[in-house]
This record gives structure tokens, C-alpha cells and sequence, in this order.
């Protein structure tokens, strides 16, 4: 069975996120990018998934400019089999990267499709979902566990309250959520192996994708900061301030 | 204008966060009609009819929807909502599921997880785990938006008079079944609407200790939470986090102990009304956002707590 995995470049988790003095958006003039959390945990669930013998072949796609294929590397240097690069330096906004996504997906033909949840940088959770609908395909979103049997994937989602188990028809869509698996490193000689890996070029015009995005950034600011208040020598003290100034117990 | 609002819900109660979400549709402006998809649902339909400023209440009773599978529900709501300029949902997990399926279906882009309506067209929502927050505009037709609940303070769930009308609309789009569900069981509120939240970190080394946090916030009648960092090492379930990765929480009394204040815990909690830090290390970040912070050995003071509260609740 084919899996197909998209993942994106985003700047990278641990770096502090700076609003640009203009409020046009967000500062990423040298700052480390890398890829997306929930995109490296897709990537590891295809690896399992081809270690357990369920998957044959893993096609990782990634949409955006050139430096992307850094990130293709990376999934290669995972395990991956092969890379897509969908070429761009317009924005890419969920609704174009999903149609993007579709092209792929009746091009390629997988029966199953990981993406993350979402991405950290702007935090949308739509990607998977969209194209889900847009190929008619069910979707397991959140997902803490995903199964393979048969013709069919069940997928354990986390969900507000607990957990929810779905029985959903291949080929599906899976969105990844933080606890599916915790990602591997990739290992030196599997690096240079992935240079050797082969990485087709497209443009989103060679999808018959036209970029026309929806929604304008009219402005960003940084977030209101709230002010540290005062310490409290005790718990008496604490309890209180607590009934007595804030009047919150 | 005309707003949909897609209700919240377990089939049998409204959830609260409908009502946040109904403050959205108000500030938007308009007619805001309510749609409520489930099974054997007709007492949630009834409560919304109950609910500040609506018009219509749709129920969709079927056994396609008792389980709110995105496919059956998208598929329902891009329907029903294609009439209407606004199509509004909790950033719950349902509505962060089914939500992009509607606005693809209807070929529109989804404005997720708003805080605030600038007007009808221009939303603020937080990007980079609210490290930054964007002012958006739509140049859709049809807005689809969810809506972060504890953004907005709830309109009234009660003197309202709406109509209720049965939708005889059945959507099953056959890809999807559902399996099973584990829910934790508990007397305690919901995380996501808790008026307090205890939630303990990796401060408290396993999952036994936060035996104590219970305790003290059932004597405040409060939600228990915790740090992705106490999540990851495996002490509580996913469900409990707080954080841009879990649940965003904004309640009266927010008292986080043995979390040191990640960016990311942050972003779920810093727009509680009042934020308690109890940490033993007086240089964590967590108490730059606390109104009061106690440098303290939380396995000394999480018991005081206790004590004092027993005195004075």
C-alpha cells in the first residue's frame, strides 16, 4: 500500500517567534526553519507503518520555495521513498494546498494520507480535513493510534474528554496529533542515502492549481503581556489575597 | 446578514461553549439561526431555543450525526449553510473536525479559531501559538469560522423563545464508522469551561501526585489540568493539557503548580482573570504572567493549601 505524507517548513519550534516592527508579519530573516512537529510524527507513522510491512512505498510532498526541499530531505533521511516539491514562493493558504494536495493524491493514488494537525505557524488545523473533502475520502483527525486492516484504517482520536475510535474506508486521510509516536532522528548514513533519493519538481500550474488566496493579513502585533504581580511569602497569605483582593474562592 | 451557528453538544445538553460562540455570531450582527445535529437531541434543541438572540433552531435528528463523524456533518452544515454568510462553530474538537470539510465542500477558505470580530468580514485569531496575533479578512462569500469559546463572554442560555423546526436532511457519506469512545469519567467540570483550573506540571514527578491537586480543587469545585511537559512524561492523559496543543482555558482562578511556564503552556492559559504560580524555582517563567506567585516546595504547600482553604471554603 502506498502512504503518501505532506509536511511543511515552518520556522523552527524552539525559536523565539519576533511580530516585525511594521506589522506586516512575522520576522524570519535567519531564523532557523525545520519541519513541522505533527509533520515529523506523519513521517514516523509511515516509516512504522512501512517496517510493519503494511506500507510499500512512501511519497512525501511538500508545497512552498525551494528551501523546502530540505524538509523533503529530511523525510527522506526518515524513510521516505520518494519526494514531491511543489514549487512556490506565493503564500499557500489551506484551501490552495489542499487542492494541491488532491492533484497529488489522483496522480499518486495512496491508500492512506498522513498530514499534522496543523502547523505551527499559522496554527489553522484545516489542511487535512479540506482535502479529505475535496477527494471524498473519510478522515481521522487527532489521531493517538492508527491501525491497518484490510481495507480499512481505525483510527483513535483525541478528542475534548477522551479518546474516539473511527472505522474509516481506505484510502483515508489521517491527521497526526502529539502522542501517535515519538519521531526518530535520522541517522548519518541514511542522510547521505537520501541525497541519492529522487525528488520531482512541479509547479502548482503543472497541478492545474491557480494560487488565489481567500483571506488577507491586514496586521500582525505581538500579544498583550500581561504583568507579573506580587510574590506571596506563604499559603496563608496566598488564600488570602485569593478571597480577600481578588475575590476569585 | 445571516448567521449559522452550529450548537455544541452530547445529545443531550447544550454545551456552554455554544453560547460563547452565539456572542460571536452577535458581534458579527445579523440573523443567527442554530443547528443542532446529533441523535435523539431534541432536549439540546430545546435549550438553544432558550438561548440570547436566536432565531431559528434546526434539529437534525438522526443516528448519522449521533456521533458528530466530520464526514456526515460537514456534508450536513455546507447544506444547510450555504444560504447563509456565516457558518460558526466552537473550536472544539468536533468543530475543528467537521468545519474544513463545510468550507472546502464550499469551496471558501475557514478563519480558524477567532478571539475577536473586528466586523463582519475581518476577524483577530492567534498564529505561532499566540506568540503573534492576526488581524484576517475574508473576501469569501460564505465565512467559515470557528470560534476559541473562551474568547468571548457567553450570552444568556435562558428567556429566549426561539422557533424549533425539525431539518429532515440525512447525510450519510458512508466512509466513516464509529468504534468506540473512552471518555474520562468524571464529577469534576469540564477543563474547557471550569471557572477554576488546578494544573500541575512536571513538578510533580508522576501521576499519583496529582492525587493532591484533586483534592484541592474539588473543594473549589475546580477543573484539573496539566502541562504538555507532565502530559509527554506520561503522569496524565492528553485530555488534561493546557496549552496551544491542548486546551485553551480562560477561567476566574487559574493556579498553575510545578509548571515552569513554557511558551506553549502559556498560550493556553495566559488569558485566565487571575493566574496563581506555586513553583520552587523563583526564576520560572511562570510567575512573570502570575498575579501571585509562591516560591515554595509544592509537596509542602499543595497540602496547606488544602488546609487553608478547608478553613476559609
Amino acid at each position: 500500500m502506498k502512504v503518501l505524507v505532506a509536511v511543511k517548513r515552518v520556522i523552527d519550534y524552539n525559536v523565539k517567534v519576533r511580530v516585525k516592527p511594521d506589522n506586516t508579519g512575522v520576522d524570519l530573516a535567519n531564523v532557523k526553519m525545520a519541519m513541522n512537529p505533527f509533520c515529523e510524527i506523519a513521517v514516523e507513522e509511515a516509516v512504522r507503518l512501512k517496517e510493519k510491512g503494511v506500507a510499500s512505498e512512501i511519497v512525501v510532498v511538500s508545497i512552498g520555495p525551494k528551501a523546502c526541499q530540505e524538509q523533503i530531505r529530511t523525510a527522506l533521511a526518515l524513510g521516505a521513498d520518494r519526494g514531491i516539491h511543489i514549487e512556490t514562493d506565493e503564500e499557500v493558504q489551506s484551501l490552495e494546498a489542499a487542492k494541491l494536495l488532491k492533484s497529488v493524491v489522483e496522480k499518486e493514488e495512496p491508500k492512506l494520507v498522513i498530514l499534522g494537525k496543523q502547523s505551527i505557524d499559522s496554527d489553522n488545523n484545516q489542511t487535512g480535513q479540506m482535502l479529505a473533502a475535496l477527494t471524498g475520502m473519510g478522515q481521522g483527525t487527532f489521531a493517538s493510534e492508527v491501525v491497518v486492516e484490510g481495507d480499512k484504517v481505525n483510527v483513535t482520536r483525541e478528542v475534548d474528554g477522551g479518546l474516539m475510535t473511527v472505522a474509516l474506508n481506505l484510502p483515508a486521510v489521517v491527521t497526526t496529533d502529539l502522542r501517535l509516536n515519538e519521531p526518530r532522528y535520522a541517522s548519518l548514513p541514511n542522510i547521505m542515502k537520501a541525497k541519492k533519493k529522487p525528488l520531482d519538481n512541479m509547479s502548482p500550474a503543472d497541478l492545474g492549481v491557480e494560487l488565489a488566496p481567500r483571506l488577507s493579513t491586514l496586521k500582525v502585533e505581538a500579544p498583550a503581556s500581561r504583568q507579573a504581580g506580587v510574590k506571596v511569602a506563604d499559603v496563608a497569605e496566598l488564600v488570602d489575597k485569593l478571597k480577600n483582593e481578588a475575590k476569585v474562592i | 446578514m445571516s448567521i449559522l451557528v452550529i450548537a455544541e453538544h452530547d445529545n443531550s445538553e447544550l454545551k456552554q461553549a455554544t453560547l460563547n460562540v452565539l456572542a460571536a455570531a452577535k458581534a458579527i450582527g445579523g440573523d443567527i439561526d442554530v443547528l443542532v445535529a446529533g441523535e435523539n437531541c431534541g432536549a439540546v434543541g430545546e435549550a438553544a431555543a432558550k438561548a440570547e438572540g436566536v432565531n431559528k433552531v434546526m434539529v437534525a435528528d438522526n443516528a448519522v450525526y449521533g456521533h458528530f463523524l466530520g464526514e456526515n456533518l460537514g456534508e450536513l452544515v455546507a447544506e444547510v449553510g450555504k444560504n447563509y454568510s456565516h457558518i460558526l462553530a466552537a473550536a472544539g474538537t468536533v468543530g475543528k473536525d467537521f468545519m474544513p470539510r463545510v468550507a472546502a465542500l464550499l469551496d471558501v477558505a475557514q478563519v480558524s479559531d477567532i478571539m475577536r470580530v473586528e466586523s463582519e468580514d475581518t476577524f483577530v485569531r492567534p498564529i505561532y501559538a499566540g506568540n503573534a496575533i492576526a488581524t484576517v479578512k475574508s473576501t469569501d462569500s460564505i465565512k467559515v469560522v470557528t470560534v476559541r469559546p473562551t474568547a468571548f463572554d457567553p450570552v444568556a442560555g435562558e428567556g429566549g423563545s426561539a422557533a424549533v423546526e425539525q431539518l429532515d436532511v440525512v447525510k450519510d457519506a458512508g466512509l466513516s464508522q464509529f468504534v468506540n469512545e473512552e471518555l474520562a469519567k468524571s464529577d469534576r467540570p469540564d477543563l474547557a469551561s471550569a471557572g477554576i483550573v488546578v494544573s500541575g506540571g512536571r513538578g510533580m514527578q508522576n501521576g499519583e501526585n496529582f492525587k493532591m491537586l484533586e483534592q484541592v480543587a474539588d473543594l473549589m469545585g475546580a477543573a484539573v489540568g496539566a502541562s504538555r511537559a507532565a502530559v509527554d512524561a506520561g503522569f496524565v492523559p492528553n485530555d488534561m493539557q493546557v496549552g496551544q496543543t491542548g486546551k485553551i482555558v480562560a477561567p476566574q482562578l487559574y493556579i498553575a503548580v510545578g509548571i515552569s511556564g513554557a511558551i506553549q503552556h502559556l498560550a493556553g492559559m495566559s488569558d485566565s482573570k487571575v493566574i496563581v504560580a506555586i513553583n520552587k524555582d523563583e526564576e520560572a517563567p511562570i510567575f512573570q504572567v502570575a498575579d501571585y506567585g509562591l516560591v515554595a516546595d509544592l509537596f509542602e504547600a499543595v497540602p496547606q493549601l488544602e488546609e487553608e482553604l478547608k478553613k476559609v471554603l
